[in-house]
Order: structure tokens, then sequence, then C-alpha cells
């Protein structure tokens, strides 16, 4: 109870400060848009915002803002690495689509990056000197990128300030032996303990909890650390957003379900007891297929929450820039922050989710017969 | 086009959701006035339910997007 | 569509980041971490079984005062009445004895004084007697002749004589 009113309290604070600040920066950047005098593109605000960048842009517009160029990294003959920036500041280039005679830009890479070409942040192999388009897609090689991109700047981040807390707790307790948390550690014990009690003992069981419960306070908490740094702005971070990550994350808890199945398990899926025998050469797909789309609405969950989070606030901060017109401001500010703090909630709540489902599969793996 | 399509269907998607997630809320109001002391645990049960509901909807978003 | 298609490079990022943290986490805070908990609870419910134990003890001694100090009222009260009853039988006795003592006395001197008296009234009686006779015969010598008349008028006349 103590723990759950310490939570609440913090979770109050982050969210008073959050939805300010995310308000605020949102609107900046939107004047900015304004001023090019185009007509305002939502969508395409919305989309280069959730998706990942080889640039993580502060203010400005896109070729006098302010942004930090992050290093590329590309596997095309041996390795090379440059600064995004010789792809965005590089040459530009109009094609025509072949398919449906549109024109589009695009900018060619200079010096370093010569041959190469950025179109919705993919990097592609220039072909005779320019992109070839059809519906609206190139259609030209893509080199293997390890690029430092956003997202690998903001996984890192968010590495480090798990990795952290996690280590000033553990510091704590080796200072001052087992005694009441107190800083940091007064903020992370209770979570832990809601980890290995309401997630994985709850779940798993009381013999086979505490083989899994590092796996899932790893997990729960990079992804609690994902969702509120999705919120900041700025960063424009989309980590717990974006389908690689969560696809990483529902493999990692697919292989700890598949390893750790026992006996019981894979012959609930391969001869479920109690259907006959005809009826297994149905069931039997039926159940394979089960164990991977557990996993993958794990990972769609994940994604889709995360990211209808992020398209909602921007697109009610959208509607000021839509219309052009300040006043309504008073319509979407409050809606903006009334979601924004809703994201708060999510992200805890996906946290938690996570972390349930993946300890609930484990448990169905590791169960024991009861029959 | 595809993108109004899309839309339309996020929209049945949500509607979806949506009723379930009312059902889920109503279901657990009327519990926890029956038994007001099951309180917390009604309301853990609600949010998983809730978050699965919506998770459904929310592959109706993701089909959405793959018109975009 | 690209939104939702994983891309290479960033899959190999978080794989790297993710495993490493995994690792250094679960080695380095969540293992420490856990034990410590668990020996604090560990510590919370020895202390807590202490505590219940010592106060268990506390009562049982409590309990024991009460009773030494039961019985040693009881004892207080018991002695204090026999020491009473002891005084209240020793005054009794005195008291009777006393009583006793003056009675025999008081006897002893009326057994004494009877005895004086009736040997003073006989003595008094055979003085009375010789003293009557004497004066008899003085009277009597110039009176009566016969010694026979004079002592039966003399007998006569002291037993006229009331002493009492």
């Amino acid at each position: 109870m103590i723990g759950q009113n310490t939570i609440k309290s913090v979770l109050l604070a982050i969210s008073v400060l959050l939805v300010s600040l995310v308000s605020f920066a949102e609107t900046t950047h939107k004047k900015d848009e304004l001023e090019l005098e185009h007509e305002f593109d939502i969508s395409g605000l919305i989309m280069h915002h959730i998706k990942d960048a080889h640039e993580i842009h502060l203010w400005g517009g896109a070729h006098d803002g302010v942004s930090i160029y992050l290093p590329i990294i590309l596997l095309d003959n041996g390795t090379k690495v440059f600064s995004s920036s010789h792809l965005y500041h590089g040459e530009e280039m109009t094609a025509e689509d072949h398919a449906t005679h549109e024109t589009i830009h695009y900018t060619v890479g200079v010096g370093p990056a010569e041959g190469y070409a950025l179109y919705h942040e993919k990097i592609y192999k220039l072909d005779n000197g320019e992109l070839h388009f059809e519906d609206g897609h190139p259609h030209n090689a893509k080199p293997t990128s390890l690029s430092m991109t956003k997202n690998v700047i903001v996984l890192l981040i968010v590495a480090l300030l798990v990795c952290w807390f996690a280590f000033s707790t553990a510091k704590y307790y080796k200072k001052n032996g087992a005694v009441a948390p107190k800083g940091i550690a007064k903020f992370i014990e209770p979570l832990v303990i809601f980890v290995r009690d309401d997630i994985a003992k709850d779940n798993i069981g009381e013999h086979k909890y505490m083989k899994y419960t590092p796996y899932l306070l790893t997990i729960f908490f990079f992804i609690l650390t994902g969702n509120l740094l999705g919120l900041l702005p700025m960063l424009g971070a989309n980590l717990t957003g974006n389908i690689t990550i969560t696809f990483f994350l529902a493999v990692c808890t697919l292989l700890a379900t598949v390893f750790s199945g026992n006996k019981n398990y894979w012959k609930h899926i391969f001869a479920t007891p109690g259907v006959p025998k005809p009826l297994l050469i149905i069931m039997m797909p039926i159940e394979l297929v089960g164990i991977l789309t557990k996993p993958f609405a794990l990972m769609i969950r994940l994604f889709a929450n995360m990211t209808a989070g992020h398209v909602i606030i921007l697109a009610f901060v959208g509607i000021i820039f839509i219309n052009k017109n300040i006043a309504w401001g008073a319509l979407s500010v409050p809606m903006a922050l009334f979601i924004s703090v809703l994201e708060i909630l999510v992200a805890f709540l996906q946290a938690y989710l996570f972390a349930m489902l993946s300890a609930l599969f484990i448990s169905a793996a590791v169960e024991e017969d009861h029959h | 086009m595809t993108g109004t399509v899309a839309a339309i269907g996020a929209g049945l998607a949500v509607l979806g959701a949506g009723l379930g997630i009312g059902r889920i809320g109503g279901s657990a109001m009327d519990a926890i006035a029956r038994q007001p002391e099951a309180s917390g645990k009604i309301q853990t049960a609600m949010i998983i339910a809730a978050a699965l509901i919506e998770g459904v909807a929310l592959f109706g978003v993701v089909v959405g997007f793959l018109g975009l | 569509m690209d939104l939702i298609t994983p891309d290479l490079g960033l899959l190999f990022w978080t794989g790297l980041v993710f495993v490493l943290l995994l690792f250094l986490l679960t080695k380095f805070a969540w293992k420490p971490i856990l034990n410590m908990v668990n020996t604090r609870e560990q510590k919370i419910t020895e202390a807590l079984e202490l505590a219940e134990k010592t106060k268990a003890e506390m009562q049982q001694l409590a309990a024991q005062n009460e009773e030494l100090l039961k019985e040693a009222r009881a004892t207080r009260d018991t002695m204090i009445k026999e020491a009473k009853s002891t005084a209240d039988k020793m005054v009794e006795d005195a008291k009777s004895k006393a009583k006793e003592e003056a009675e025999k006395v008081i006897e002893n001197a009326r057994v004494s004084i009877n005895a004086e008296k009736v040997a003073a009234v006989a003595e008094l009686k055979a003085q009375m007697a010789a003293f009557s006779i004497e004066i008899a015969e003085k009277v009597v010598r110039e009176n009566l002749s016969s010694d026979e008349k004079q002592k039966t008028l003399a007998d006569k006349l002291v037993g006229e004589i009331n002493l009492n």
C-alpha cells in the first residue's frame, strides 16, 4: 500500500511535468512548420515523428533548423562510416515516378556519402546517379545499414537510464545492508517487488518464479523507461512504438517460452489431452500457430499502443495548424493534455501488460501436469 | 482512397473495442458494487481484459497503417 | 507499410543492447537487490517473531509477578491474623488468670477471715464466759451459795448474749 502511494505521487509529479513540456514543445515545433507557408501536411509530420530517423531534430525547419546528425554505418563492400548531414544536406534531386508520373524530391549524398541517397529516412544505393521510383517507392537496392539512428541513440539512453537506477539501487543495498530503502532505491524497490510478487510469483508459481524474475524485471523497466522517454519532447523518441523493438522483445519472450517448455507443455500442443485422434490433425497446426500468435499479439499491442498515443497527441496539436487559427488551441491543448496524462497511464500499463503476459506465457510452458 | 477506407476500418475497430471495453467496465462496476472488498482484484482483471480488447482494436489500427 | 517492417540495423543494435542489459542487470542489479529484499523480509519476519515471543514472555513474567504478589499478600494476611489471634489469646489468658488469682486470693481471705472470726468468737465466748464467770462469781459470791446454781445461771446468761 505504501509502495502504491509512492508510485502514485511520483506518477502525478511526472505527469504534470511531462504534460507541460509535451504541449509546449509540440506547439513550438508546429509553429515553424507553419512558417514554411506550404499546405500543412499533418500525416507527413506525424509519420516523420513516429518513424526512425538518422538525425535528432531539435527545432527549426528542414533546412534552417538545429539537428544532431547521427553516424551512418553501412556494410557495403567494407564498412563505411560518415555523418548523416552528408545525406540530409546533399544534392537536391527530382525524379518522376514511373507509374504515377508524380514529381518526387530527394537528396543524394555528397562527400563520404557519395553513391547513396536518402528517401523517407531510408538509405538507397544510387543507380546511374539517381533513384528509380515506382508507386512512390524507390526500387534501388538498399545497403546493409547498422547506422546509429535516432532509435539506437534513444535505446542507449534507455539502457543507461535503467542501468543507472538499477545499479544505484543495488549499490545502496550493498552500502547499507538490508535496510529500508531511501532515495532512488525507495522508488525502484516497490516496482521490483511489484514485478516479483504480482507478475512473476502470481503467474509462474512459488517454485519457478526466481529463474524468470530477472528477465521480467529487465523487460518491465526497459519498456517503462522507453515508454516514458517517448513522452519527452525534443528527443522525439518513439522507441517502444517501433516495430523492430517490440519485435525483438516479443522474440525474447517467445524464446523464453519455447526453451522453458516442459514435457507437459509440448504434450498439450502435439497431443492435447481429451481430444480425439482425428481432431488432433486440425488441433496441432492451430496450437503451433498459437505459439507464434501470442508473442505476435505482444509485439503489435505495444507497438500500436505507443504509436497510437503519439499519433493522437500530435493530431490534437495539429488541429491548430490545420485550421491556421490559434483559437483552436482552446480545444486542442486541453485534449492533448488529457491524452498525455492518459499516455502516462498507458506507459505503465503497457510495461505491466508486456511483463504480465510474458509471465503468463512462461507459466503455461513450465506448468506441471494437473490431470 | 485507401486512406479513407483505412479510416473507416479503424472507426469500426474502435466501435467494437468501445463496446467491449464498455461491457467490461460495466461488469466490473457491478462486481465491485456486489463485492466492494474485492475491488482491487476486480480492477486488475478489468484493466488486463480491457488492454487485451484494446490490443485487438489496435490490430485494426495497424491494418490502417498498412494502407499508408 | 515500412512502419510495420522491422529494420535490420535497429534489430542488430536492439539485440546487442538488450542482451547486454539483461546480462548486466541480472548479474549486478536484480540478483543483489532481490537477495537484499529477501534478507530484509526474512529479518523483518524474524524480528516480528522475536517481538511476539518477547511479548508472550513478558506477559508470563507479569502473570508470575502477580501470582507472587498475591501469595505474599495472602501470607501476610494470615500472619497478621495469627499474630492478632495469639495476642488476643494471650490477653484473654492473662485476664482470666488474673481473675482466677484474684478470686483465689479473695476466697483465701474470706476463709481465713471466717476462721479468724470463728476463732475470735470462740475466744470471745470463752473469755466472755470466763469474764462472766468472774463477774458472776464476783456478783454471785455475794448472792449464790452453791457452785451448781452459779454455773447454770452463767450458761443461761452466756446463751442470752447474742454476739451476732
